[in-house]
């Protein structure tokens, strides 16, 4: 009687303490959920399921092939090109909309509207203008990650204290000098943190773009797998997009966490 | 107290001064006012009552919507290198040193590098902050960065300085010793200073003038004189004759407009 308290107390402190130890570290939450998925598929319950140590094999597999390096060229250049445009366009209008009332009351309605807008809907009707091919998956990226860009650096610019501008003026400052002496730096943190949620709406947006067209670059990989049903490559190209995505964000944050060293001394 | 109509030559003079915020808030009504040179003008009045519009229209910064300011005989049509301005709130970059905040205003006339660090680290020397150039505004106590913020109205060398409640972001053993140093200093550098304050005794203390506003909107209710020899030690100033008088006499005139 007892003693079968007392065992069952011990599972208990050691649920607990599992649980636990799956709470504070990743890798081993990542490590058991990793054999669960194994079991799951070598039980063979699902077809749409192969066991992990499968999609490790189609892994290197996928390496090897010139589709997949293609595919990988192509989306880091159309993620680039696009996101590149989206800060170089986004920040001067988020500026421009931060110091004009006039360029905010005619601009503002539409950056508002496109950042909750459903974008993936609107790729289809991008592919007869740009084809199939960069530049609508470009145009994609841009549609994912310019409108933030543009809310953020304006948050950042209207928030510039009055009397940083006014003192600009006392010292005899040009428009031009106060933007890029006071008004930039001083909206600066707002202007990366904008920077660091586009990209990972870049990164949306060149997979999603990719997949919706569906002919080319990983979207074209995801389609022929899945056509073929080579489920392990289809896996592995997931886990591949999952880690190239983490490692881009993960960059970024440690980017930010830099330059944005000052965003707490104001 | 005589009302002295000519203290020396008169640098400023705002005429029939007028201010109306978005149309409806009237601010300021009808200031007159002569400012004379290489002297020190108070502006004391309630909470409101157009203090800093007054200050703002003075160093160019607003418009009026009535009137004119005139500064050596022309009317003024913004800043101008002949009055620099102290800020309540500081307004110092806060990604730039002491040194690059004091240099800010010789960096924006073009100024070369070399020429504007040497000027900066005089008048951050003579503001009593040598040692701290290369520190970060967040790393100086309030006195300090007001401190910073002298120094480089300092720097562009102008006849008239205007503050805008310089002392009234530091505790009070800081002003204390800001308002000393600040005639100290006004004894060496020859400037017109306006100034804004909520503080009478600050105002006697400092001031040559006294301009008194009425509460909103601010006309001029009163000016006052203080004959207060500034001459001797910073340290005797209050206990002359007639101090606690004339603040006494201005808080009477004053205590109407104030709920
Ligand atoms: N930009 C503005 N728009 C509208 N009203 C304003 C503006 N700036 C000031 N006011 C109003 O004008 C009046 C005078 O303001 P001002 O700041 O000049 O007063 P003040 O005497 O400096 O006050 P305080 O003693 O609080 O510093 C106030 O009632 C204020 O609310
Ligand atoms: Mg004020």
């Amino acid at each position: 009687m007892l003693n079968s308290d007392l065992s069952k107390f011990k599972t208990l402190i050691q649920l607990f303490a599992f649980g636990k130890l799956m709470r504070t570290s990743p890798f081993w939450s990542l490590i058991f959920w990793a054999g669960v998925w194994e079991l799951i598929g070598q039980m063979g319950w699902m077809d749409l399921l192969p066991p992990l140590s499968g999609i490790w094999f189609a892994f290197a597999e996928l390496l090897e092939q010139s589709a997949f390096w293609d595919a990988f060229a192509m989306t880091a250049r159309t993620f680039s090109i696009g996101l590149g445009l989206s800060i170089v366009v986004g920040i001067p209008i988020g500026i421009l909309i931060g110091i004009s009332k006039r360029a905010d009351k005619i601009l503002s309605i539409w950056v508002n509207l496109f950042l909750s807008a459903p974008i993936t809907a609107v790729i289809p009707a991008l592919m007869p203008i740009l084809g199939i091919g960069d530049a609508t998956v470009i145009a994609t990226v841009i549609l994912f990650s310019i409108w933030v860009v543009i809310i953020d650096t304006q948050a950042g610019v209207t928030h510039v204290k009055d009397s940083l501008v006014e003192m600009g003026r006392i010292f005899g400052c040009s428009r031009l000098n106060i933007i890029f002496w006071i008004v930039i730096p001083a909206a600066m943190p707002e202007i990366i943190t904008g920077v660091r949620l586009s990209v990972v709406r870049a990164v949306k947006g060149v997979i999603v773009g990719q997949i919706v067209i569906a002919l080319i670059g990983f979207g074209g990989l995801f389609n022929t797998y899945l056509s073929y049903f080579l489920m392990e490559r289809f896996w592995a190209l997931i886990i591949v997009v999952f880690i190239m995505s983490f490692t881009i964000i993960g960059l970024v944050e440690l980017l930010e966490r830099r330059i944005a060293f000052y965003a707490n001394t104001r | 107290m005589k009302k002295v109509g000519g203290l020396s030559d008169i640098i400023l003079k705002t005429e029939g001064v007028g201010v109306t915020y978005q149309e409806s808030i009237v601010a300021l009504k009808n200031v007159s006012l002569n400012v004379p040179t290489a002297k020190l003008t108070a502006i004391l009045g309630p909470s409101g009552c157009g203090k800093t519009t007054l200050l703002k229209v003075i160093a160019g910064l607003i418009e009026p919507t009535k009137g004119k300011v005139i500064v050596g005989g022309k009317e003024i049509i913004g800043p101008g290198p002949d009055r620099a301005l102290v800020f309540q709130d500081f307004a110092l970059l806060p990604w730039a040193t002491v040194l690059q905040n004091v240099a800010f205003g010789l960096r924006a006339r073009g100024v070369p590098k070399k020429e504007r660090e040497e000027t900066s680290l005089h008048y951050i020397r003579q503001v009593g902050l040598l040692g701290f150039e290369d520190k970060y505004p967040h790393q100086l106590s309030g006195g300090m960065r007001q401190r910073t913020g002298l120094a480089r109205a300092l720097t562009i060398n102008s006849d008239i300085l205007l503050m805008d409640e310089p002392f009234s972001a530091v505790d009070e053993q800081m002003r204390r010793k800001l308002q000393e140093d600040l005639l100290k200093l006004l004894k060496i550098e020859s400037k017109t200073v306006i100034f804004v304050t909520h503080s009478i005794e600050e105002a006697v203390y400092l001031a040559d003038q006294v301009v008194i506003l009425s509460g909103r909107p601010g006309s001029i209710a009163d000016i006052v004189y203080p004959e207060i020899d500034r001459l001797g030690e910073v340290d005797l100033i209050r206990r002359q004759p007639g101090y606690i008088e004339l603040v006494d006499e201005i808080w009477s005139s004053l205590k109407r407009y104030v709920e």
